[in-house]
């Protein structure tokens, strides 16, 4: 028998976003695991040292394959450099854009903030807007109506992802919005979540943002050469698919509108040049249910867990494996989706507050 | 002692760089001690929302909300780090035969 494909209300100001609210499913309170204050304590120190050397590392890739591609423009063996710095520039900038807008990443605030705005500048998003726009989807992890990062609505829209691999979809759409806040304008979405005395960061920073990418089109067309745009600009567009493919593992696929990250997210067991690249953001589960602790600290935090996980996923494979089938599923059947199995039943609701707790 | 001082806990009953959480009826605070042995209360909710600040993360002079990492200098109730843009209310704090007192005002 046929299903009825009732489409969902996605934006922020919408049907469903009433809906949300009168459901008890915005600002709500989450599923927590168990942990001691003092482990999660010890888990949640800062350090600069992890984040300076990988810092540092990926800059000297990019310095080494942009080098390399300079050294070879003009041949076909440029087509390999850029297609390594294009990766190196694309994709790890939103795990950094992600951990630093966090300021997890570092333990110098100032650390964080320097990296965070040049990895949003990388990968295409305005610093100020997304920093709301990932705090709305950390207070409402895909409910509908209230989560802005929503990245695969159903139905699903596989042209749509498939463009995403190359940024062809929100690429324009983020330019139209720079060019928006160039004019000290928001949309009705963003409205809903920048507070007003955030705007004029806004529209200082997206007037930035366009004065970069001018100058970058300017010295092309003065060059007569497409070189300065392989290096900032294009590599944004060219270099995203890896960062589609970590990221689609996040949530594509699982429950919407539950109250547990268990339910709605995947923690994948990767490589060590993946969890360098995606840093670790392979433990979703645990960075979306302690988004406190630091990204060097997940993987022992994920041990701590575990027990009262559902089961991890071996591989970006096995996680494809069943992401795949259930976008294909829910293109003809919306409500269709993946029911992770917990290693027991659901326990009422917790909140995150510590063992130590006096009352009058 | 004047009757506005509510005792809120020992001075042991908080680790040094940590934050507690203490109720009173309907009203929620949270008391903090630093590395030298200070101590200060706040408001127990972070401004922006509402979450109890005594789950989140105490470093130096800051302490930072669970859910979405905002900061504020517990000491002033300065808002210092997005998505916080609302200071926090702080109270006076003394310490008495090692229990720690406060005024909720």
């Amino acid at each position: 028998m046929p299903v009825e494909i009732t489409k969902r209300d996605y934006s922020l100001v919408g049907k469903d976003t009433k809906a949300a609210e009168e459901r008890g499913l915005a600002d709500a309170q989450w599923y927590a695991c168990n942990i001691s204050r003092s482990r999660l304590k010890e888990l949640m120190q800062r350090k600069d040292g992890p984040a300076i050397r990988d810092t540092l590392i990926w800059f000297a890739a990019l310095v080494i394959t942009g080098t390399l591609g300079y050294m070879t423009w003009g041949t076909w063996w440029a087509i390999l450099p850029f297609a390594a710095y294009g990766v190196l520039y694309g994709s790890p900038s939103d795990s950094r854009w992600h951990e630093c807008g966090h300021r997890t990443a570092f333990k110098t605030v100032w650390m964080n903030d320097v990296v965070y705005e040049i990895a949003s500048f990388m990968v295409l998003r305005e610093s100020v807007p997304w920093r709301w726009s990932h705090t709305r989807h950390h207070t409402d992890t895909i409910i509908v109506g209230r989560d802005p990062e929503i990245a695969v609505p159903r139905p699903p829209d596989l042209l749509g992802i498939a463009l995403a691999f190359f940024s062809l979809k929100n690429g324009p759409k983020e330019i139209g919005k720079m060019v928006m806040h160039c004019f000290g304008r928001l949309n009705p979405a963003e409205a809903t979540y920048i507070p007003d005395v955030e705007r004029h960061k806004v529209y200082r920073n997206a007037r930035i943002y366009i004065l970069i990418h001018a100058s970058v089109i300017a010295c092309a067309i003065a060059t007569r050469s497409f070189l300065p745009l392989m290096y900032i600009g294009l590599p944004s567009f060219y270099g995203a698919w890896l960062m589609v493919v970590f990221g689609l593992t996040q949530h594509a696929g699982l429950a919407e509108d539950v109250l547990d990250h268990r339910l709605n997210c995947r923690t994948i067991y990767m490589n060590p040049v993946f969890r360098f690249l995606y840093w670790e953001m392979n433990y979703h589960v645990e960075h979306h249910m302690f988004p406190m602790v630091p990204y060097h600290a997940l993987g022992s935090l994920h041990r701590e867990l575990k027990d009262d996980m559902p089961k991890p996923y071996n591989g970006l494979l096995e996680a494809y494996r069943e992401i795949i089938p259930a976008l294909l599923k829910q293109v003809k059947d919306p409500t269709y989706h993946v029911q992770r199995q917990l290693p027991r039943a659901i326990q009422p609701v917790t909140t995150h507050a510590p063992a130590a707790m006096a009352t009058a | 002692m004047s009757d506005d001082w509510i005792e809120a806990c020992q001075s042991g009953d908080i680790e040094k760089e940590d934050v507690m959480r203490f109720d009173q009826g309907d009203r929620t605070f949270a008391i903090y001690r630093t590395a030298d042995d200070q101590y200060f209360a706040t408001d127990g909710l972070c401004t922006h929302a509402k979450v109890h600040l005594a789950g989140g993360f105490v470093q130096g002079n800051i302490i930072e909300c669970p859910k979405h990492n905002g900061r504020f200098d517990f000491t002033t109730g300065k808002a210092k780090a997005a998505p916080v843009c609302v200071d926090l209310k702080t109270y006076p704090v003394k310490i008495e035969s090692g229990k720690i007192f406060f005024k909720p005002g």
